[in-house]
């Protein structure tokens, strides 16, 4: 008998909340370790909840959608979201996800709209909105399908300058990066986004190179949780990246 | 339909998203979807219908003030709720305080079961799974699971040995996992 035979049938109890106190430590430590034991179990909780939702019977009375809406007309909110527009709601985080993208390339076109991108990646931070939203922004700018549109001036005649905007979390080590107008590479090059910290060495953020209109983006790189960024630098390395970074900074930007 | 599916889930995803800023009308609209659900499910554990509205109006309230425990990214809020209402109902009926709060509560399930007609298919093909099971196995895995017994318990009420209680309930919920990749 191999260790998860041992422990599958322990699963399905474990699932049910049914395993006795003694054994579900002996489990839970080996869930610590086991992978497939931690997935088995997952796919229990799916059968369960399939179970669950295979009850039927009569539908609620009335009476108790009142006596729910009037509770909760009572109840102190805890979490102190400010009130968002029904648009953005409506929209949700695909908005938000469009929004930083678009938003962060008028940024650097127009003053008067970086001034709007401020407020609204403000917004976006208050509103604090959960890692599922996140994980789901960046499924769609990690999208195959995902296009995005540089919007400049129609009066402008010179080739506008590199920009690069970051979009940062501390708190959820999540980065969103997005650049443009970079200027092409020579072969087996790349760019290297650094994540300056206010205390230590500069961390690898993510290497990237531009399409052919040098546009690129960077989207929740691997980064070490709770580290406060001074800056953001990009360097030129070699194309499978480097640990350090290798002067001259060729662009770098602290927060707004 | 997927496409329906599809927008029923980012429904959902938004409207809980609203409730954080205290949207009472998201509310509606979720207990709405969803009380069905969990009102079968306390009723089917508890069998009593002012206990059952209880559970019901405590998962709502638990959702009203910590919508941030449901994590749209895992699964659908059908049978992330209808896990929560059997697990309460479960607790008042051994009269415990409950074991286990929302947000420690993943539930992760392979067909999408936002839109209604999704639920009423895979309930169906669980409940026809549940017929044909053999009578000792279907009862163990009701027993376990809507009744609230312990494996132990329900071995000294049908005088079967532990191990074999334990192998009827994998078993069981195995057979209901292939019914619905079928």
């Amino acid at each position: 008998m191999s260790v998860h035979e041992q422990f599958a049938e322990d699963l399905a109890l474990y699932a049910m909340e049914a395993l006795p106190a003694n054994s579900r430590s002996s489990l839970e430590q080996h869930l610590n370790e086991c992978a497939v034991c931690r997935r088995e179990l997952a796919q229990m909780r799916g059968d369960l909840a399939l179970l669950a939702i295979s009850a039927a019977g009569p539908k609620p009375p009335a009476r108790a959608k009142t006596r729910l809406m009037e509770a909760i007309g009572k109840e102190p909110r805890s979490e102190r979201a400010k009130p968002r527009p029904q648009w953005w709601a409506a929209l949700g985080w695909l908005a938000a996800a469009a929004m930083i993208v678009v938003v962060a390339t008028l940024w650097q076109q127009n003053n008067r709209l970086k001034s709007t991108t401020a407020q609204l990646a403000s917004q976006i931070d208050q509103q604090k909105l959960e890692l599922a939203d996140a994980r789901r922004a960046a499924e769609v700018l990690k999208a195959p399908d995902m296009a995005h549109f540089d919007v400049l001036p129609v009066s402008s005649k010179n080739p506008p300058p590199p920009y690069g905007n970051a979009i940062y979390s501390r708190q959820r080590a999540g980065l969103i990066f997005v650049a443009g107008n970079l200027h092409n590479l020579p072969p087996q090059k790349a760019y290297e986004l650094w994540l300056i910290p206010k205390q230590g060495a500069p961390i690898p953020a993510g290497v990237f190179k531009p399409d052919a209109r040098g546009w690129a983006m960077v989207v929740s790189p691997p980064l070490p949780t709770g580290v406060e960024a001074k800056a953001f630098a990009i360097t030129v390395e070699p194309e499978q990246g480097s640990q350090t970074p290798t002067m001259p900074i060729v662009m770098m930007g602290a927060g707004v | 339909m997927p496409e329906a599916a599809t927008n029923t889930s980012l429904n959902d995803a938004a409207l809980v998203a609203s409730i954080r800023s205290g949207n009472q009308d998201a509310m509606a609209q979720l207990y709405d979807r969803y009380s069905s659900v969990v009102y079968a499910v306390a009723l089917r554990v508890l069998g009593d219908a002012a206990a059952a509205e209880d559970v019901l109006q405590e998962i709502f309230l638990q959702l009203w003030r910590n919508p941030g425990s449901f994590d749209a990214s895992r699964g659908d809020l059908a049978p992330w709720l209808a896990v929560i209402a059997r697990n309460r109902a479960v607790d008042v009926l051994r009269k415990q305080r409950p074991q286990c709060e929302l947000n420690e509560t993943v539930v992760c399930v392979e067909p999408d079961l936002a839109g209604e007609a999704d639920r009423a298919r895979a309930a169906e093909k669980i409940r026809a799974t549940m017929r044909e099971m053999p009578t000792a196995q279907r009862s163990a895995l009701e027993m376990a699971y809507f009744e609230g017994y312990s494996h132990s318990e329900i071995a000294a009420k049908t005088g079967e040995p532990l191990g074999t209680i334990k192998t009827r309930i994998r078993a069981g919920l195995m057979l209901l996992r292939r019914a619905v990749e079928a």
